[in-house]
């Protein structure tokens, strides 16, 4: 029964050919057909695939293959059938069962450990085709279990005399070595002989090999160098010859002879060769690893250039890719083609274009990062938004390089900053808010410049439309606040945190604000304060209009919170009087404190107003704006309102008390100074940067136990988010306002509704600013009046556009000879200086093996002789030339000290000794484990590495002619020969 | 590792052949694959054929409806990728003669062996066409 269905199955079985077509017969249609018609030819496929009949099973295997490499169905179900069909002994079947092997197969699959013998069988086969299949196989699933028991057979391949087996194989080693390092020790010395072999196709996957080899760990592959500079001469093959190159790339930084040697080979095939590929590998070649070779460089650029006069936008690419590597050594060659690179900066390719942006910024350097940023961030204004983004982020990344290094002129950065943040289609608040307050921090002498900035964003209610720079407008605020005493107007500051618009501002940003609204209000009535003392002592009010008028009121540095510099403060909170002044002050409409004044004209006001006045205006100030927030769903806006709100009102209490009694009582007065002191004591102390290793610094103390499980915080977070998913809102919370606070007297101006009063103060606001004389009555949240921040003014660029560009950085972008900087760069703090508290990159476990096993593999190589050499070390030059050849293949330093032995003695005997010690371990270890068998493979790498000697020598005598006016300094060993 | 993967997808974005040379799960390719088909099939052909995604390169060249891209290492040569992914199509013309989607949708295993006999752990290791195909060929003899 079972019998006859499978051959049902194997009659009327779909091919592939008929569920591809039953595939695009359903794909027009809906989806859900489509799915459908899978899943029903997978259930098909599942009962196919168990039957007995090979063909029928592997048909199915291959369908399911298809299903897989195509939709993305997982098939590690099938894995054991998979094993069934690589056994089979007809090649069509086997083919398609390593095919789903290759496809499905990873490191967890269980059913790998039952392939293995099935490997060995098929690598062991007589048909090339089957080893092929094995080893193709083997390159995409080994494992390191399989990499281990395979090693043995993979070594008999190595030298098989089928050059497509061979191949296969050679290829085939990259894996396992990756796998299963020890693999080294047995394959290594077959893989270098077939970096000679007379088969190009052995040489070409040997090269391919090492190429991916070296880039991991190149000094362990450095004594192989001879071997490649011979492929580099003889090989015609360009793919070849781009992995040399590679190759040489890295090994040219290690060792600086080596360059010598190359530079010439290269330059040939770049003046030659037709193959761009070929040409563009010898170039970038030229540019990482032999700058310093002027001639190199030279034809190097003369072939960039012409690579970027292609029309070839790929060539163009590459072309300004090589330049940027070359930017940072020879910037004559990129300032040769600085046309090019400055219209690429509006080229049709996003990819280009940035490819342009990051050219222009490896030239900067700190005499002309002025002017290219001014081009750019000018540039960044046409482009298109995302082009516009990237400038920006790669201006403020080059600029805060390593403390920013470049950046001389803090007051020039700090409103570049302030500049940038105006950008329309700016996203990069993050990073401007984290620059102000970081230099705000470090950088002591560019804070009045950064309060200057702050203001101007902080005034400005357009920017406060835009969720991209509440950031930029909270480190403002915080920068205004900490450092206020470098603030020409107090006052306009205090406004322009309690502007109406800041509710558009998220709670976190409100928070800040008003923490800076407390820090500027504590100033001022410091200012107050002491300016009164000084009235008090003078006893004399008209003193107050004649003191220190023309000295600097905005820039006095911290210290002059001390009361010797009564003067100069008084002075700023003059300043702040006649702010107020010229101000149109909305609040006295409400105000019954001050409905005397009110009566009064404001024209009259300027000769009856006291000393006091207009500390009561910041003061009703306060209280108007902080007043509605105390109301606050967020925790931080509440409180630091509530905090506000209560030093606001016994301060005024105490003011308005004292002017009521003509300033007669000495009690009072020492109350508000007291409370005043004491908040100002508060700020005085200096924030400063905070190293990103302090946590780290600090022991964790033994007693602190850490919770593991933090489910607990569930419970609490479930009730949170009730409470804070409601945001505060201004009208809502007037009834409760009166019960609730103590402090309000219950005057007039709690009978207005919120709503007009921030209607109004808008209105105030806007007229004062002159900014928008729109009408005020309708909005409160003031989100249609303004224009967005982000005006777009995307223009179309054109020709004209960029000619301009490349007019203006006509000078900008010569080189300059260092200026002359009238005032020396100011002090930065860094904490983190010359500490690497970041653990370094640890080489992973497996490079290491592997290079470690590479490294006893050629130094094994070399064993026969180094006895031999180290005890003739010191032996005339002439013998010394027949050794060399000898040990070319151990490593480079052990050759270096054969030679230059007399010279450095005392560093190199140090070297010395650590090698003997290894190539000693690596003896005992080959006498203690395989005894035998080393001592075989030992006496096949004498004759190995006589051959090489042989071979070499003729290379030698090749290279002789050529080479001979090069090699005049004999203190140098000839390295390659 | 020089070739990461090697894909062909069509004008749809729908892929036509997938071959990794890394162990990428089915999530992580479909990703992968999504990420790449919108990048690179939103450009024109005034546009560089290189585009960077993540730690890699991506090498693509059109051909007709089809597209081939090869995802690559930083430092490798993008010209040769390109001159691989030509000599790839090259070989498959010769054999299919001249190829389309089609080919390469009912004859996926073919294709495979072709990408198979060009390409071992992502290293390039045979370039000359008629090599790549004498197996494929012997293949069909016997079948």
């Amino acid at each position: 029964m079972a019998n006859s269905s499978s051959i049902m199955d194997s009659f009327f079985q779909r091919s592939l050919d008929d569920l591809i077509k039953g595939i695009r017969l359903h794909s027009p249609e809906s989806s859900t057909s489509i799915s459908s018609f899978l899943s029903k030819s997978i259930e098909e496929i599942r009962r196919e695939i168990k039957s007995t009949d090979p063909q029928t099973k592997s048909t199915a295997l291959l369908k399911l293959t298809y299903l897989h490499s195509i939709y993305g169905f997982d098939i590690s179900w099938a894995a054991f059938h998979v094993v069934e069909v690589i056994s089979y002994p007809q090649f069509n079947l086997k083919r398609i069962g390593y095919l789903a092997a290759s496809a499905t197969f990873n490191e967890s699959t269980e059913v790998l450990l039952l392939v293995t013998n099935q490997f060995r069988k098929d690598l062991s086969s007589a048909n090339d085709f089957e080893v092929s299949l094995a080893l193709q196989c083997l390159s995409v699933i080994g494992t390191s279990d399989l990499c281990r028991d395979l090693c043995n057979d993979l070594f008999t391949l190595l030298s098989s005399t089928r050059p497509y087996v061979k191949k296969k194989a050679i290829a085939v080693v990259l894996r396992v070595f990756n796998k299963y390092p020890d693999a080294v020790r047995v394959c290594f010395k077959r893989l270098v002989d077939n970096l000679e072999s007379s088969d190009p196709q052995a040489v070409s996957a040997a090269v391919g090999v090492f190429c991916e080899l070296s880039l991991r760990d190149p000094k362990a592959y450095l004594p192989l160098a001879p071997e490649f500079y011979r492929i580099l001469i003889d090989c015609k093959n360009n793919w070849v010859l781009i992995k040399v190159l590679k190759m040489f790339g890295k090994l040219a930084l290690l060792e600086p002879r080596l360059g010598k040697k190359i530079v010439g080979p290269i330059c040939e095939i770049m003046e030659k060769s037709m193959a761009k590929s070929l040409v563009f590998e010898c170039i970038r070649t030229v540019v990482s690893s032999l700058s310093d070779h002027e001639s190199a460089v030279k034809l190097a650029s003369v072939k960039i250039r012409e690579l970027l006069a292609e029309d070839d936008p790929n060539l163009k690419y590459l072309g300004l890719q090589a330049l940027s590597d070359l930017a940072t050594k020879h910037l004559w060659a990129v300032l040769e083609n600085k046309d090019v690179v400055l219209k690429s900066l509006s080229d049709v390719d996003p990819n280009i274009k940035l490819a342009s942006l990051r050219l222009l910024m490896s030239m900067v350097s700190e005499d002309n990062v002025a002017e290219i940023t001014k081009v750019l961030v000018n540039f960044a204004l046409k482009s298109d938004p995302e082009f516009c983004n990237e400038i920006l982020r790669s201006i403020l990344v080059t600029c805060s390089g390593n403390y920013y290094e470049i950046v001389f002129d803090f007051d020039w950065y700090v409103s570049l900053l302030g500049e940038m943040a105006r950008v329309p289609h700016c996203q990069s608040g993050e990073e401007i808010e984290s620059q102000l307050v970081d230099i705000g921090m470090r950088v002591k002498d560019a804070r009045p410049e950064l309060v200057k900035v702050g203001r101007d964003l902080l005034t400005d209610p357009a920017l406060l439309g835009n969720p991209f720079l509440h950031g930029i407008l909270s480190a403002a605020a915080w920068v205004s606040g900490e450092y206020v005493e470098f603030s020409k107007n107090p006052f306009e500051l205090m406004e322009a945190l309690l502007q109406p618009r800041t509710n558009l501002l998220p709670p976190s940003v409100r928070a800040v604000y008003l923490q800076s609204t407390f820090k500027v209000l504590v100033f001022c009535l410091q200012c107050y304060i002491w300016q009164r003392e000084e009235v008090d002592a003078s006893s004399l009010a008209g003193d107050l209009t004649s003191l220190g008028i023309d000295s600097k009121c905005g820039l006095q540095s911290p210290e002059s919170r001390t009361l010797s510099t009564h003067g100069a403060i008084a002075n700023s909170e003059q300043n702040l009087e006649s702010a107020i002044r010229d101000s149109n002050w909305p609040f006295e409409d409400f105000d019954n404190q001050d409905a005397l004044q009110e009566n009064h004209t404001s024209a009259l006001s300027e000769t009856e107003i006291s000393t006091q006045d207009p500390v009561v205006k910041l003061l009703n100030l306060t209280e108007t704006a902080v007043v509605p927030l105390i109301w606050s769903h967020e925790v931080e806006v509440q409180e630091r309102a509530r905090n506000i709100l209560g030093v606001v009102q016994i301060v005024k209490q105490d003011i308005l008390g004292v002017g009521a009694m003509h300033e007669t009582s000495g009690k009072k007065d020492f109350e508000v100074c007291e409370i005043t002191n004491l908040f100002d004591d508060l700020f005085e102390e200096e924030l400063g940067p905070v190293s990103v290793n302090a946590q780290a610094r600090i022991p964790v103390p033994a007693d602190l136990i850490f919770k593991d499980n933090l489910t607990d915080l569930d419970l609490i977070y479930s009730d949170l988010q009730l409470s804070s998913s409601t945001s505060f809102s201004l009208g809502t919370s007037r009834s409760r306002e009166e019960d609730n606070d103590p402090l309000s007297n219950g005057q007039g101006r709690e009978d207005l509704e919120s709503s007009t009063i921030s209607g109004s103060l808008l209105a105030q606001h806007r007229k004062r600013h002159g900014l928008y004389y729109l009408t005020s009555e309708k909005d409160e949240t003031g989100s249609n009046d303004y224009p967005p921040a982000t005006e777009s003014k995307y223009l179309d660029k054109n020709g004209d556009e960029v000619n301009d560009l490349v007019k203006l950085t006509e000078q900008s972008l010569t080189i300059k000879k260092r200026q002359n900087h009238a005032k020396p760069r100011p002090m930065v703090v860094k904490l983190d200086e010359g500490e690497n508290f970041i653990p370094a990159k640890k080489l992973e476990i497996k490079d290491e093996l592997l290079s470690g096993a590479v490294r006893d593999a050629l130094l094994e190589n070399e064993e026969v002789s180094t006895s031999s050499k180290f005890s003739e070390a010191g032996k005339p030059s002439v013998e010394r030339k027949g050794k060399e050849t000898l040990v070319i293949d151990g490593p480079p330093d052990l050759r270096e000290h054969s030679v230059t032995a007399d010279s450095e003695v005392g560093n190199s005997s140090s070297r010395r000794s650590k090698h003997k010690n290894h190539s000693k371990e690596r003896r005992q270890h080959s006498h203690g484990e395989s005894g035998e068998g080393k001592e075989e493979r030992s006496r096949k790498e004498k004759k190995k590495s006589s051959h090489h000697r042989h071979s070499r020598h003729k290379t030698q005598e090749k290279q002789g002619s050529s080479n001979n006016a090069s090699n005049q300094t004999p203190q140098i060993p000839d390295y390659l020969l | 590792m020089t070739i990461r993967f090697v894909l062909m997808v069509n004008k749809q974005g729908q892929t036509r052949l997938a071959q990794y040379y890394e162990y990428l799960t089915i999530d992580q390719r479909r990703a992968l694959e999504g990420e790449i088909v919108r990048k690179c099939l939103a450009r024109n052909e005034q546009q560089c054929s290189f585009v960077e995604h993540r730690n890699y390169k991506i090498v693509y060249r059109r051909y007709a409806s089809l597209f081939f891209l090869v995802g690559v290492d930083n430092d490798e040569n993008e010209l040769a990728i390109l001159e691989f992914i030509h000599l790839l199509v090259e070989t498959m013309d010769r054999h299919f003669g001249n190829v389309c989607e089609l080919d390469i949708m009912f004859h996926l295993e073919k294709a495979h062996f072709m990408l198979e006999e060009m390409v071992m752990n992502g290293c390039i290791v045979e370039t000359n066409k008629s090599n790549i195909l004498a197996p494929i060929q012997l293949m069909d003899k016997a079948s």
